[in-house]
């Protein structure tokens, strides 16, 4: 990240005009490398498995019977059983989360493709051909971003209602579309000025058209990049709630909206919610690993490398 | 690019007066620029810019859609309203705790796994996938994991582990605790802070991997002890990126919905902005209120912004210069 200042007080240098570095540090051993890192070692496991308790209970929870799921202590060798992800899928009780899956795929998927298709094009104006002004165009569409959803929902719910697009999936995934493209906009573009400029200028001379431009030199360079964005689109729209709740009712309603009706306790449904949770969150854990390696670029909105 | 177009044409327009066909051709040009923006740009002033004119256009009516009769100009009195109802002016105030206290102890602990990520060691790659594993969970789901398998009074994990640990000591009368319904707050601030937690620590550890080592190793041949060291070296270094998952998370976590409405349901306390907003306008409908309600998020979630979007633009300018 050569764009962030480096601190570099003044008082080391004299330090670095030795070459042994390497050897030096060692043979000094001020404290011992391998013993420090074993302990930094053995906190960060610790610690990574205080945080995914939460997750690894949740999968376990899931294949355990409601009555071993609602123990005090926990009864962690229980007998495993898929009973809660029948019970989840309606084998017994005839609610089918499938409707509600189907929904949150169409909204997620095609909410995806919509900003790809308008945030590409804008990405391309915002770098490898820049607009004038385009600062002010990219802290335009962050701006939108920082504008909470409550503040524009009662006019959205009023003019869906007016114009009946209420619980129509359709009206959903325009809200979606309006809800990734500014941070779309923004990875896009990080990732599209990673094109070298000199290649752009050797094509052009060239001859190139644009086709083969953004074929042969933008997509190799760029795909990677506009992958890890989809993904995380995807998983923004998957998970968001509160639009999906005000504009959507019995036909649209998409997973998170079937999640809530789980929020009060309905006796013993412990590993039912599990199994639920499970289900539905295994699309984002999927899309996030895929994603792993342009998360941090992709949600710090291009700003880390 | 913009520059080199600019720098060429100019000598031409100089030596000639702009003909009307150079300059037509030129602002064509720029019209072919300005095309892929448009799409997106128009798409999005019709979406969110619009739709808020119309709620600042609705915060000035009294306007119950139970009693439409009575829709009438009223003025600033939404506002008053906002600004002096108990209910309305505790979400103020939770809304502000719960996004600083989130997002600074997220931050803290972020900073701490991040500086043990920085070092290698026997399963990096499992234990940083594994941390990441939170921020993957469906926001509801996870807050219904919260509710239920973790901070429920009787069965919930929390308890069930109190239990066991006071039970190894032949003690049958463990304390249990019951966050849900003492600390409410504290359960939705818990649950947040274990979602946000890995978010912060992947950006300062890509801030940290960043840092330029040769200066920290200069240090070490000085005598320098690790903690002179991140406090001169590796904490400036990490300033922007702190500012910058501050300011990301501060974004996110100002409109959280999802957590209030699934762990309290905005009980004893708990309801932020957005979630009284909901309420207002779709159980109360008392549409002029929360216009009015919305307009203040915003204007709050300006003044923040308008210091944290020079955190972004610091880091953004430079690259702006290519």
């Amino acid at each position: 990240m050569s764009t962030l200042t480096p601190a570099a007080p003044s008082k080391t240098t004299p330090a670095r005009a030795t070459s042994t570095t390497g050897s030096l540090r060692r043979g000094k051993s001020r404290m011992d490398p391998t013993r420090n890192n074993t302990a930094a070692g053995i906190a960060a496991w610790l610690l990574a498995l205080l945080f995914a308790v939460p997750v690894l209970w949740m999968i376990l929870t899931s294949f355990h019977s409601e009555t071993d799921a609602a123990t005090n202590p926990p009864s962690l060798a229980a007998n495993l059983t898929l009973d809660a992800y029948r019970e989840f899928f309606g084998q017994t009780s005839g609610v089918s989360p499938w409707p509600a899956l189907i929904n949150s795929a169409t909204a997620s998927i095609l909410s995806t493709v919509l900003v790809l298709l308008l945030a590409f094009p804008a990405a391309y104006a915002l770098s490898i051909r820049p607009v004038k002004r385009w600062t002010d165009v990219m802290f335009f569409f962050l701006s939108t971003k920082m504008m909470p959803v409550v503040a524009a929902i009662l006019p959205l719910y009023l003019f869906a209602r007016t114009v009946g697009a209420l619980d129509n999936i359709w009206f959903l995934i325009l809200m979606y579309t309006s809800m990734n493209l500014p941070i779309a906009v923004w990875m896009m573009r990080s990732f599209l000025a990673e094109v070298p400029e000199e290649m752009l200028e050797a094509a052009q001379i060239d001859g190139a058209n644009l086709l083969l431009i953004l074929r042969k030199i933008i997509a190799p360079v760029a795909m990677p990049g506009i992958a890890a964005t989809a993904l995380i689109c995807f998983i923004f729209s998957w998970n968001e709630l509160l639009l999906a709740r005000v504009l959507t009712g019995v036909v649209a309603g998409t997973a998170p909206v079937f999640l809530t009706g789980f929020v009060s306790g309905q006796g013993l449904f412990l590993a039912k919610v599990c199994a639920a949770a499970v289900v539905i969150s295994l699309p984002v854990l999927f899309a996030g690993f895929a994603a792993q390696d342009k998360l941090v670029q992709g949600l710090s909105l291009g700003a880390v490398k | 690019m913009t520059t080199a177009t600019a720098r060429i044409s100019r000598p031409g327009r100089n030596a000639a007066k702009p003909s009307r066909d150079a300059e037509s051709r030129e602002r064509a040009l720029a019209w072919a620029r300005r095309a892929p923006l448009l799409p997106a740009l128009v798409f999005l002033i019709l979406v969110t810019q619009l739709p808020f004119v119309v709620t600042l256009i609705i915060s000035f009516l009294n306007w119950n859609s139970l009693s439409p009769d009575k829709t009438a100009f009223a003025g600033l009195e939404n506002y008053a309203t906002v600004l002096t109802d108990p209910d309305l002016r505790q979400a103020i105030f939770t809304t502000i705790l719960l996004t600083v206290s989130v997002v600074l102890i997220s931050l803290l602990i972020g900073l701490g796994l991040a500086l043990l990520l920085d070092k290698k060691f026997i399963g990096r790659g499992l234990a940083r996938t594994l941390l990441i594993a939170p921020f993957l969970v469906v926001p509801v789901a996870a807050a219904l994991i919260w509710k239920h398998a973790l901070l429920n009074p009787t069965y919930g994990l929390i308890n069930g582990v109190l239990t066991w640990i006071w039970s190894l000591f032949g003690s049958p009368t463990a304390p249990q605790l019951d966050l849900l319904s003492q600390a409410p707050m504290m359960a939705v601030i818990l649950s947040l802070v274990w979602q946000w937690t890995p978010f912060m620590m992947l950006i300062l550890l890509a801030g940290l991997q960043s840092r330029p080592m040769d200066t920290v190793e200069a240090a070490q041949m000085d005598g320098a002890t690790p903690w002179a060291i991140f406090r001169h070296l590796t904490l400036p270094h990490l300033r922007q990126y702190l500012e910058l998952g501050g300011l990301l998370g501060a974004i996110y976590i100002v409109q959280n919905f999802d957590a209030v409405f699934t762990l309290t349901a905005g009980g004893l306390g708990t309801a932020n902005l957005p979630y009284a907003i909901y309420q207002t306008f779709y159980f109360a409908n008392e549409y002029g209120l929360a216009s009015a309600a919305g307009v203040v998020v915003v204007v709050g979630t300006i003044i923040v912004a308008t210091f944290a979007l020079r955190t972004v633009f610091s880091l953004f300018k430079k690259e702006a210069a290519r």
